[in-house]
Formats: structure tokens, sequence, C-alpha cells
């Protein structure tokens, strides 16, 4: 039986080599909302408050392109809607904490902390303070998050506009699922996803955002369909 | 105003990670939901990247020789083979950068 404190570092030893990913990630997270001439303080207030490294991108660029706020907020639900299946599966190891406990640890769920923590909960179900794990991996990935966009707002304020640091936001994206390029079903529903958003790229409030990600999605329950 | 919808985007991003611990038995989402779920990533970020790479400033589609096609496949290729963000984020920068100066 594992104490709080070794689960504690054993989450956070497990969610260090994502750092080489996380902490540039923020960097030009920062970089960027200052690159596209937001308030500093709106950029920081966003990782605090909405902590979920692609969607305040794109929240950024949407905002900037002139889309309504209600768009904006609305894509970053669905960008982060893929929490719901992170929760789901982690709820089974949850189970016995108090509801504010649950309250508290959600805050701190993410893509590479559901991960690691994931992947150690299916080893040790027995841990009876299994959740410690996923405190440490959620706050290591917290506090870098915020350190590497605060030094993203500070570096963001000395590059140059004529870089074009802009194009760094579609390259992101690109880093994030190209290994996904290697099956054949998720190559159609981006295919799918891309085609519609410069279809609808004119329709108004830039709701191509929610357009193209609805129509994809409806592709992919299709493509599940023919798979069974 | 755009601090207001900061919040809405804060709190409907928190609603999405403390729904199924908290609020909801994790029987709610049926195995279909969660399938579809998976490909959420691949339904919307390419809603970004495409926009982003053929649509310019202005609204107009791109040139078929611009930079950023171009660069834009280093990227893709060196993602795919390294897996590392990084690398596939500054082969993509320094790709454009080097059409883009010289």
């Amino acid at each position: 039986m594992l104490s709080k404190k070794q689960l504690f570092t054993r989450g956070m030893l497990d969610v260090a080599p994502h750092m080489l990913s996380v902490i540039p990630f923020g960097i030009i997270c920062g970089a960027i909302g200052i690159e596209l001439g937001f308030n500093p303080y709106l950029v920081y207030g966003m990782s605090i408050i909405i902590f979920g490294g692609a969607s305040q991108i794109v929240f950024l660029q949407l905002i900037s392109g002139g889309a309504s706020a209600l768009i904006a907020a609305t894509s970053v639900g669905v960008i982060n809607s893929r929490h719901l299946l992170y929760g789901a599966v982690l709820s089974e190891y949850l189970e016995k904490l108090s509801f504010i406990k649950k309250l508290l640890i959600s805050y701190l769920v993410v893509d590479q902390g559901f991960a690691e923590s994931n992947k150690f909960f299916k080893k040790n179900k027995t841990e009876q303070y299994l959740h410690y794990h996923l405190i440490g991996t959620g706050s290591t990935l917290w506090i870098c998050w915020q350190i590497s966009t605060l030094a993203g707002i500070i570096l963001g304020s000395f590059v140059p506009e004529e870089l074009g640091l802009k194009f760094a936001i579609p390259l992101t994206f690109i880093a994030i699922i190209v290994q996904d390029l290697k099956k054949i079903d998720h190559v159609v529903v981006m295919l799918v996803c891309g085609l519609s958003s410069l279809l609808f790229f004119d329709a108004p409030f830039k709701s191509y955002i929610i357009i193209s990600p609805i129509v994809a999605l409806f592709v992919a329950a299709l493509l599940l369909r023919f798979k069974k | 105003m755009t601090w207001l919808s900061i919040i809405i985007a804060g709190i409907l991003t928190y609603f999405t990670r403390m729904t199924m611990i908290a609020l909801v038995s994790r029987d709610m989402l049926g195995d279909r939901i969660k399938a579809v779920l998976t490909y959420v990533p691949s339904a919307v970020f390419p809603a970004i990247i495409f926009p982003a790479i053929f649509i310019n400033d202005y609204g107009n589609f791109i040139e078929m020789n611009d930079p950023k096609i171009f660069a834009a496949i280093v990227a893709i290729v060196v993602g795919y083979f390294s897996r590392n963000v990084i690398a596939t984020i500054l082969s993509g920068l320094i790709s454009y950068w080097i059409i883009l100066f010289f």
C-alpha cells in the first residue's frame, strides 16, 4: 500500500516527460495572445479560468478574427467535450471520494494527466489513495502551464510581427492530431471537418468553428455504424 | 465582454470535467457516445488548421505556391515520423521562415 505522498510523487514523475511538449505549448499560447493584440492579464486569466491549452488558443484566434463571444465560448465547450470521456473513465476510481473532493479534483483533469493517471489506475486498482496520483499529475501540469503561459506573455512582447508567429497556431494543432493520420477513419473525419470549415468559412459569426465539428462528428458516428 | 466570455468558456470547460466525475453515473454515457467522443480531436482541430493555412488575413483563398502549404506539409511529415510536438512546430515554422525571407 503506497502512502498519499508516494502516490503524489509518482504522479508528478509519471507526467514529467510531457513537460517537453506542455512548456513550449504554454509559451506559444501566451506569445500568440500578445501577438494577436490581447491584454496580457486577459491572456493569463484564461490559463486559470479555462486551463485548457488548445481551447485557449482557439478562443483567442476566434475573438481576434471577429467571432462573437457566444461562438468563441461555445467552441471552447465543443473542444473540451472530450473531458466528458476522461471523466467517465476516471469516475470508476474516484467513486469513494466525497462530493466536494470530486468537485475539486475535477478542475485538474487534463489530457496528459488523464493519460498517465489512467495508466497507473489500471495497474494499481487496489490502492486506497489512488486519487493522489491524479492530484500529482494534475497539479504538476497546472503549475507548468501557469509558468509557461506567463513566460510566453513576456516573450510575446519581444517577437516582431513580421515573423508571422500566428502560423504556429495551425502547426500546433497539426502536432496534436498528426499521429491519428495512421487511422483511415480519423483521416476521413479530419478531411470532412477541414473541407467543411473552408466551405462554411463565410458563415455568420465565424460559426464554421461549430458547424464543421458537428458535421464531422456526424460522419464519425456513421463510420462507427459501418465498422460494426 | 471578452472577460465575460472567458468566464463562460471556463464554466463550460469545468462542467465537461466535472459532470461525469461528480454529477451523473458513468453509465449515462452509452458506449456509442463514448466511441464518438474519441473522434473529437480529429473532428475539431482541422477546422482551425485548414482556414489558418488556406485562407489569408483578408478572407481569400491563398495561391497554391504559398509558403504555408509547403511548411504545413513539412510539419506533417516531421510530426508523423518523429512523434515529437516541438519538432513538428519548429520544422513548420523554420521552413515557413526560410521560404518567406530567402
